[in-house]
């Protein structure tokens, strides 16, 4: 298994990359926060850990550290716009419920 | 499921803990809003995918407020209710303005001035906080959740007074200012050169209806203003009216009338913005009268028309340089802002003037808005630590009166916000029990040539010889450029405060007086929509039953119609009684409500015999093969 961006997500996360100058590639992860559980967390990365697990999607790279990716693995993130707000969307096929919001999942 | 955004490493909010931050450029003709999203500012648009707001807002005559586009499209038709350039007015009293060019009903009062429009009398902060609604709006749609604030960007050179009532719109629409920041100051942020090495920039902004140019000089995150000008009256709509008068000579027309003159107008927008980057426009068009306008405009013919306006605008950069002590060698970079400015002839003059190219690669009518949601995102704590913030400097110098009609500077020009100064005075007559302290901002001499901001006393200073008793007055500057003053006796710890509510500045009742009649009026809102909702349920009920007993009324007995009917009856009674009771709509909405209830529940067991006979009659007729099942 893996974690994988959709093209437009990739091409987003170049962008917005290429736009702050540095940075290696895009970290997923989760945290135990939230009204559901778990939370997930979406930030740059500048600087490895020696436990992190790193896949190439659409020639981004994501980052995952191992305990996270129990969580994650197999999710596909993607770039939408919902009406006149755009963002990032885990579709994360662990995922047993979620809370009404979507910002934290149980699995 | 809600979007997530890309954060700093380590810097992942919890969930529904974002913190939204948005930067505002509330602009004289338009304004915008702008956000950070995964670390990148960006301008929100609205459903129509438009960036600009037209700072427009027409009050109807049904009562409701209409904002940007749609106002600024009645604004000819409807000239005293639409009112354009409220920020002209902000924190102004009525002998600021020129009122004879204006087509507004102004009410004098002793404070800012306030406008009667068919909506109501109305100050320059409602007007904005009008403005500032809708763009709150749009960013909590955008964004899909409520803002913890905002940072509303304001002309270098705004007053106490103006950055005050800019504060009290933010206020009225319900918006937290996290800071005032100056325009040129943002505009330099969105080319970060707030993190660039230390120097001297040149912000020169050309919008619709005004100039002004900003001599910013940066040391340790510091912005210092310098020194600021422009033209009030100077901006990208002067060059549409030199293309417009250009046209009726070429086509030899007579005066046209207003709606022509709008519609030419326009065709002489669209040829500017067409020659930005062509070399001939053609301008066609059809006026009421019959006559047809056809003439070519080259970009050579287009610098000839405007060669003078362009030159308007070197006066006071000029000037700028001069008060700055500065020459052009001292300039280490140009920022153009406003869409005027992506006119070529600007950008050469430009150019040749100081010897350099100005910054071109944003967009110059975002980059303030940009800026701000820059600044604003880092207000928020939504970036690390590492980033300075930037600081601000006070725009005008602030002091007190002295005998002679004197001022004494307390807090010089440009000094780094927040601040606090203070400074010992002493009482000038044998006995002298009470001090009068009159608060200026301004940077001459005297007081008649400053801005009063505010006076108060300090009473109760034991009576000791003339020159004995130390009065410690200590001014204070916040964050946002807003003071407030206290006075102090030494020796005998009397004391005295004010929090500086400019002259023109609206008091605390006021806006209480504002808010809550936003809130009433909410209510009122909210009862008016509940009865018109009451309303369309009672009817579409009405019409159903109705449509049912012409079909199947010989399913009930007379009785059972005349139930019905009398149930009917008291709904349509009840939803004519609204009609011209506009006052207590809360109790009507509940009586339709109620009638409309009692008639469902009359009427379940003739829905029900109705569907029996329906279906008896679907089959009738039929054998079991038929139907498909």
């Amino acid at each position: 298994m893996a974690i994988t961006l959709t093209e437009t997500a990739a091409n987003r996360v170049e962008k917005f990359l290429s736009h702050r100058g540095k940075g290696i590639g895009l970290r997923l992860g989760v945290k135990t926060t939230g009204c559901s559980g778990m939370a997930y967390t979406l930030e740059f990365v500048d600087d490895l850990n020696p436990e992190d697990m790193a896949f190439e999607s659409h020639g981004v790279k994501v980052i995952v550290d191992p305990k996270s990716l129990a969580y994650i693995d197999g999710t596909e993130l993607d770039f939408t716009k919902e009406g006149l707000n755009e963002g990032f969307k885990f579709n994360n096929p662990n995922v047993k419920d979620e809370c009404g919001c979507g910002e934290s999942f149980t699995v | 499921m809600a979007l997530l955004q890309i954060s700093e490493p380590g810097q992942s909010a919890a969930p529904h803990q974002h913190k939204l931050a948005v930067g505002i450029d509330l602009g004289t003709t338009n304004s915008l809003v702008a956000t950070v999203r995964s670390g990148l500012s960006s301008i929100l648009v609205d459903d129509d995918g438009h960036a600009l707001l037209p700072s427009v807002v027409r009050y109807l005559p049904d009562g409701n407020i209409d904002v940007g586009y749609s106002a600024q499209a009645a604004q000819s038709q409807d000239p005293a209710n639409t009112i354009i350039s409220a920020k002209r007015f902000m924190g102004r009293g009525l002998k600021d303005i020129d009122v004879s060019q204006q087509p507004y009903h102004f009410i004098d009062t002793s404070e800012m001035l306030q406008i009667e429009t068919r909506g109501g009398i109305k100050s320059p902060v409602e007007i904005s906080a009008e403005i500032l609604k809708v763009l709150k709006s749009r960013a909590e749609k955008s964004l899909g959740g409520e803002l913890v604030g905002a940072v509303i960007t304001v002309p270098a050179y705004f007053d106490d007074a103006q950055r005050q009532a800019t504060k009290d719109a933010a206020r009225l629409a319900g918006l937290n200012v996290l800071r005032l920041l100056n325009e040129p100051t943002a505009a330099a942020v969105a080319y970060g050169l707030n993190n660039a090495a230390e120097g001297t920039y040149v912000i020169y902004d050309l919008g619709g209806g005004t100039f002004d140019i900003s001599i910013l000089k940066l040391s340790k995150g510091v912005f210092a203003v310098l020194a600021t000008n422009g033209d009030s009256a100077l901006g990208g709509d002067d060059f549409d009216r030199r293309i417009f008068c250009w046209i009726l000579e070429q086509s030899k027309c007579n005066p046209v009338n207003a709606q022509d003159t709008r519609l030419l107008l326009t065709k002489a927008r669209e040829a500017k913005e067409w020659l930005t980057d062509h070399t001939n426009a053609q301008i066609t068009s059809m006026l009421s009268t019959g006559e047809v306008i056809d003439v070519n405009l080259s970009t050579k013919q287009f610098n000839a028309l405007t060669q003078t306006l362009v030159a308007k605008t070197l006066n006071p950069t000029k000037k700028a340089l001069r008060d700055a002590n500065l020459n052009i060698e001292d300039i280490k970079g140009i920022v153009l802002v406003g869409g005027a400015t992506r006119m070529p002839q600007i950008r050469l003059a430009v150019a040749d003037f100081f010897k350099q190219s100005p910054l071109t690669n944003l967009d110059p009518d975002k980059i303030v808005a940009l800026g701000a949601a820059i600044q604003a995102n880092t207000l928020a704590g939504n970036k690390s630590g590492a980033d300075l913030l930037l600081l601000d400097v006070i725009p005008l110098s602030l002091g007190l009166e002295t005998m002679g009609g004197l001022v004494e500077k307390i807090i010089p020009r440009n000094a780094t916000l927040p601040i606090a100064r203070a400074q010992e005075f002493t009482t000038f007559k044998d006995g002298q029990t009470a001090m009068s302290i009159h608060v200026l901002q301004g940077e001459r001499e005297l007081v008649s040539d400053c801005r009063s901001l505010a006076q108060f006393e300090l009473r109760g200073i034991p009576p000791m010889v003339a020159g004995a008793a130390r009065i410690r007055v200590t001014f204070t500057v916040d964050a946002d450029g807003l003071l407030s003053v206290s006075a102090r006796e030494i020796a005998s710890n009397v004391e005295a405060n004010i929090v500086v509510k400019p002259s023109y500045g609206l008091n605390e009742e006021q806006i209480l007086a504002m808010l809550t009649s936003g809130f009433s009026s909410a209510d009122a809102d909210k009862q008016a929509r509940a009865l018109a909702e009451a309303k369309v349920d009672a009817e579409s009920l009405l019409e159903a039953i109705k449509n049912a007993l012409e079909k199947d009324g010989d399913l009930l007995n007379k009785h059972e119609k005349q139930q019905i009917k009398a149930k009917i009856d008291a709904l349509e009674a009840a939803i004519i009684q609204t009609n011209g009771h506009a006052g207590a709509v809360d109790t009507t909405s509940d009586a339709i409500i109620k009638a409309t209830e009692v008639l469902n529940a009359a009427t379940e067991d003739f829905a029900a015999r109705r569907m029996d006979a329906g279906v008896s009659r679907a089959l009738a007729g039929k054998n079991l093969d038929s139907l498909e099942i």
